[in-house]
């Protein structure tokens, strides 16, 4: 079975603009306009917040996409690093944060 | 892919608007041999200008005092015997002289004579030269990786000589740029925006200052096309260029104000053009033997698909973006 990701396909993404194209439009403005200019954030920050939504969300696409964009804001990889651990120490903690919901029920069970 | 076609689709025409700048390649000797160099130089290179050619060269800035510039590249053109002379030269002739420093070659032994540089410093302050720098990262991983062990260190020292010197400084007018190229295949950022960052880490980290940062894209031609295609990425590399082309950028592009001239007095319209043996195109001798500044002005640019490096997203040269922001 062909692989539901390739890389290719990334350029391709304009093409659901074919449908119900106004949609599209909207979105590709209020996209572009958040991820990809200079406002309160400069683009080198908002292209390290998409690199770190990119890995939770995993998306092969927005990676590869996000990775560039860091690249050409001129992030480096020690910054690109701290945004992947900032990720991966949310979602980790998401996880843990949760012990709070087993430990009151240990709680209210016990005697 | 034809840069031909892609300016016919946008109406543009880019004829020569003038000579400016004398932009001279005096040689492909370099102490450095850095893995996107256009112009595969070198520590075994011979190519080298000769006396009598500098001299001819001189002639040409002494006749058209319209070309106001001077541009001295390389290789590293400090190693070439008569790079002094030429400056020196030129000057007394009321040029502005610009060198494509890279740094380490005030700390490096000449690789062929073995001679001591270190007295470059002084010698670009006592004749008022601007000074400019590849520096392609404020860290020394992205540095070295590109342009060699060690290489980020001698830079920074290098740089703490010319800024102890006044170079760089507000109010001494003594200009030291830095140029920042990616260190691999994609397109450099925003050039005021990553000026800020090494003004700031470079301040920040090792107490340096410099005038201006200028970007300019990675070509794919020799060495750094060397590398796109042993990593498979010449196709993704020319696809992101033609994706970013910019009317704009291709407006300011730099052949339309300097002419190039190699080692051996050949004039071409750039220094890519010039490492891909692409002559002046003006129905004359493309030799600085023969330099006609109206010839010149008519000529036909010589382009090919390189050109798209130039004209990516805000433009690259020499001089940077060619889209200010």
């Amino acid at each position: 079975m062909a692989s539901h990701y390739e890389t290719k396909d990334l350029a391709k993404f304009g093409d659901i603009g074919k449908n119900r194209k106004h949609l599209w439009d909207k979105f590709i403005a209020w996209y572009t306009e958040a991820t990809a200019t200079e406002g309160a954030l400069t683009k080198r920050e908002k292209s390290l917040i998409g690199l770190a939504v990119a890995h939770t969300v995993q998306c092969p696409y927005c990676i590869d996409a996000y990775t560039n964009q860091c690249l050409e804001t001129g992030a480096n990889m020690d910054q690109m690093t701290e945004a992947l651990h900032v990720t991966a120490a949310v979602r980790g903690g998401a996880s843990l944060v949760h012990g709070v919901q087993c430990r009151n029920i240990v709680e209210k069970l016990s005697m | 892919m034809d840069f031909e076609k892609t300016l016919a689709l946008h109406n543009l025409d880019l004829k020569p608007l003038s000579v400016e700048t004398l932009q001279v390649n005096v040689g492909k000797l370099c102490n450095q041999a850095c893995k996107h160099c256009h112009v595969d130089a070198g520590p075994k290179r011979t190519e080298m200008m000769t006396r009598e050619t500098v001299d001819r060269c001189l002639e040409i800035l002494a006749r058209y005092p319209e070309i106001g510039k001077l541009d001295i590249t390389g290789g590293a053109p400090e190693l070439n015997d008569h790079f002094e002379y030429f400056v020196v030269s030129a000057r007394s002739l009321g040029k502005h002289v610009m060198i494509r420093h890279n740094l380490t070659v005030t700390l490096d032994p000449h690789p062929v004579s073995g001679r001591n540089m270190e007295h470059l410093p002084d010698f670009f302050k006592q004749h008022n030269v601007e000074v400019i720098s590849s520096l392609p990262y404020f860290q020394s991983a992205e540095t070295d990786s590109q342009r060699g062990q060690g290489v980020f260190e001698k830079s920074v020292e290098s740089m703490r000589r010319l800024n102890r010197i006044g170079y760089g400084k507000e109010g001494t007018g003594l200009i030291l740029d830095l140029v920042y190229n990616p260190v691999g295949a994609y397109l450099p950022p925003e050039q005021s925006a990553i000026e800020r960052q090494f003004k700031d880490e470079l301040g920040k980290q090792h107490g340096l200052v410099f005038n201006n940062l200028y970007v300019i894209t990675n070509m794919p031609i020799n060495r750094f096309k060397h590398f796109l295609e042993r990593a498979d990425l010449y196709e993704s590399y020319m696809e992101k260029l033609v994706n970013a082309f910019n009317p704009g950028a291709a407006d300011g592009v730099m052949c339309r104000s300097l002419i190039s001239v190699g080692y051996d007095g050949t004039l071409y319209d750039c220094d890519y053009n010039q490492m891909l043996e692409m002559r002046v195109n003006h129905g004359s001798s493309a030799s600085i033997r023969d330099f006609e500044l109206d010839k010149l002005l008519g000529r036909q640019i010589a382009f090919a698909s390189h050109c798209f490096g130039c004209t990516a997203g805000a433009g690259s040269s020499c001089g940077g973006a060619t889209v200010k922001s």
